[in-house]
């Protein structure tokens, strides 16, 4: 059976879980090869075996941490020599598409980023992606080289299918691109304790109508007592009251959790664009007219201030 | 000796028109209004700010695109670049990401740069990944997604903010740099800015003036194949209910009987 290579996203060693997703997905189109990169690469080896990876190819060298995307693009196209998978396939984090697209062009091979599907065809991997703010859902393949796919989270169950794993050491030599763009510090972000936006199964957002950084602790006490990440729309975020990070939307993040609630949220097609993908979605807003209320499957026109410290009261007496 | 900024601008559909697919399942340009990608107006902003703080600079907008494409470019100019330059042929129509970056890179050379800038994606295709893309053709140093950026004595540094760390990156010029909506309101086009961009020159540059073969590019030359393109069923209409007070209840419950809760 062809192999796939799979590049992992891991923190540390720890793997983070759009990786797994992904070996779920490799394993419609081949045997899954994970390439693990940078400190604690070995580390990742147990997660990745339960979850499918027949090999494990790691590599850690300080230009994986001391310079940007470049190093990893290098390792990863050793693993590609080494392996001549039937595709490649990355999570469609930041980094992870820089490293893809420059992949792709060195190998002479099309790519595809944002894949919300993935399985196998005729003449390839076929991936189904959504496009112009996911209003068209869009089947896709590369026609020419190694696909090399990248494929957002939440696109899989992850599911427990324990292989091989063994871990083999990958040999790679820098090219002279590697050591380019220095990466002078780096600062950790801080934890909130809750769940990584875009991989969270839900997600509760506040808007304008939240009026204001300190009024956003309703919006937390929700999404605390649904074990839930916190977004924000474009408005807040361009008031200062929620931090860019969480901002979800065109410019922001694409989100496609189980349950998305929408407090406060007019609905401007930007933020449909990152969360149109949502199963289901709820609202609560004062305007009865918002264009939100034409994509939910519940929604409350209210006070959020009345409707949502109900909810969470309500949710924490029912979790009792 | 002068700064060369080039800043890559695209022209995209209006994200608030009705954005559809043609026959030949590229994007639809006859039905909706274009522009300049909001996304691209703050790289041009930098590009204008690192200009201003530089002796001696000039700042070049490229786009790749239809004739209605030189809109985008007269936008940018209008802000205040200095000069445009417009890839136009109608063998580029249908181009994938791979080949664009090919006709920009090309592009980039032919007008000569030390800086090259654009926004973090397009706002159509938002695939985010054209400035790596140019930074590999162009054997340049990427420094790409920047909420802050500065260049100074040939040096280029900047602030990514990632999703598990933010980075303070540095590199050598030439550079090609991406620029995120963190990294400074864009300014709007004065009438003088309007009326200036008129007069300013707009270069035009075909394939051949590049020295690319019509079947790199184009539909044929992609390296990808959109096989269909449906329409998003639209959603069943969903129960809306006006808070009387119980609201938050009302939805507890729908939440519990989802299995939410």
């Amino acid at each position: 059976m062809a192999e796939v290579l799979v590049y992992v996203d891991h923190v540390d060693g720890a793997v983070r879980k759009p990786t797994l997703e992904l070996l779920t997905l490799a394993r419609r189109i081949g045997e899954p090869v994970a390439v693990a990169l940078g400190n604690g690469a070995a580390d990742t080896a147990a997660a990745l075996a339960e979850h499918g990876a027949v090999r494990v190819l790691t590599a850690d060298a300080p230009e994986f941490a001391d310079y940007l995307v470049v190093p990893k693009v290098d390792a990863l196209q050793a693993a590609y020599d080494a392996v001549s998978p039937a595709a490649v396939l990355l999570p469609s984090s930041a980094e992870a598409k820089e490293i893809a697209a420059r992949l792709a062009v060195r190998i002479g091979s099309g790519i595809i980023t944002d894949a919300v599907d993935l399985e196998a065809g005729d003449q390839g991997p076929v991936a189904t992606q959504s496009a112009f703010a996911a209003s068209f859902t869009t089947k896709s393949r590369v026609s020419k080289g190694v696909p090399v796919i990248t494929v957002k989270p939440n696109s899989a169950a992850v599911e427990a299918a324990p292989a091989a794993g063994a871990v083999e050491a990958l040999t790679v030599s820098f090219s002279e691109q590697a050591t380019g763009t220095k990466v002078l510090s780096r600062t950790p972000r801080e934890s909130t304790g809750r769940p990584e936006l875009t991989e969270a199964a839900i997600v509760v957002s506040g808007g304008r109508g939240v009026n204001g950084a300190e009024n956003f602790a309703v919006i937390e006490a929700l999404a605390d007592s649904l074990g839930a990440a916190v977004g924000a729309s474009r408005a807040a975020v361009d008031a200062g009251w929620y931090p860019h990070t969480n901002q979800v939307g065109q410019t922001g993040k694409s989100v496609s959790p189980q349950l998305y609630i929408a407090s406060g949220i007019s609905g401007a097609i930007q933020h449909r664009a990152g969360m149109q993908t949502s199963k289901t979605i709820v609202a609560v807003n004062k305007d009865s007219e918002a264009p939100i209320f034409d994509l939910v499957d519940y929604g409350v026109v209210g006070d959020l201030f009345d409707v949502v410290p109900q909810l969470t009261e309500e949710i924490n007496t029912r979790k009792g | 000796m002068s700064l060369r900024i080039v800043v890559c601008v695209k022209y995209v559909p209006d994200a608030t028109g009705d954005r559809h697919f043609a026959d030949d399942l590229t994007l639809d340009r006859e039905d909706v209004d274009g522009l300049l990608s909001e996304l691209d107006e703050y790289a041009v902003e930098q590009a204008l700010q690192i200009a201003d703080a530089a002796d001696d600079a000039e700042v070049t907008v490229l786009t790749v695109g239809p004739e209605d494409a030189k809109d985008a470019l007269r936008k940018a100019l209008s802000m205040g670049a200095d000069r445009a330059v417009h890839v136009e042929d109608d063998d580029l129509h249908g181009s994938d990401v791979i080949g664009t970056s090919l006709v920009l890179a090309k592009a980039v050379e032919e007008t000569g740069y030390d800086l090259v800038i654009s926004g973090m994606a397009s706002t159509d295709g938002t695939m985010g990944v054209v400035p790596a893309l140019l930074a590999e053709r162009l054997g340049v140093p990427q420094v790409t997604l920047l909420s802050q950026v500065s260049v100074e004595g040939g040096v280029v540094r900047g602030r990514r903010d990632g999703d598990s760390a933010s980075e303070e990156l540095e590199a050598s010029l030439p550079a090609v740099v991406s620029v995120t909506d963190q990294s400074g309101e864009a300014r709007y086009p004065s009438f003088k800015g309007i009326m200036a961009a008129k007069k300013k020159p707009v270069k035009s540059l075909d394939l051949d003036d590049l020295g690319i073969d019509a079947d790199e590019v184009g539909l044929a030359g992609s390296w990808t194949a959109v096989d269909s393109a449906a329409e998003r069923p639209a959603r069943t209409a969903g129960t809306i209910v006006k808070d009387e007070g119980e609201g938050g209840k009302q939805l507890a419950g729908f939440l519990a009987g989802q299995k939410f809760i």
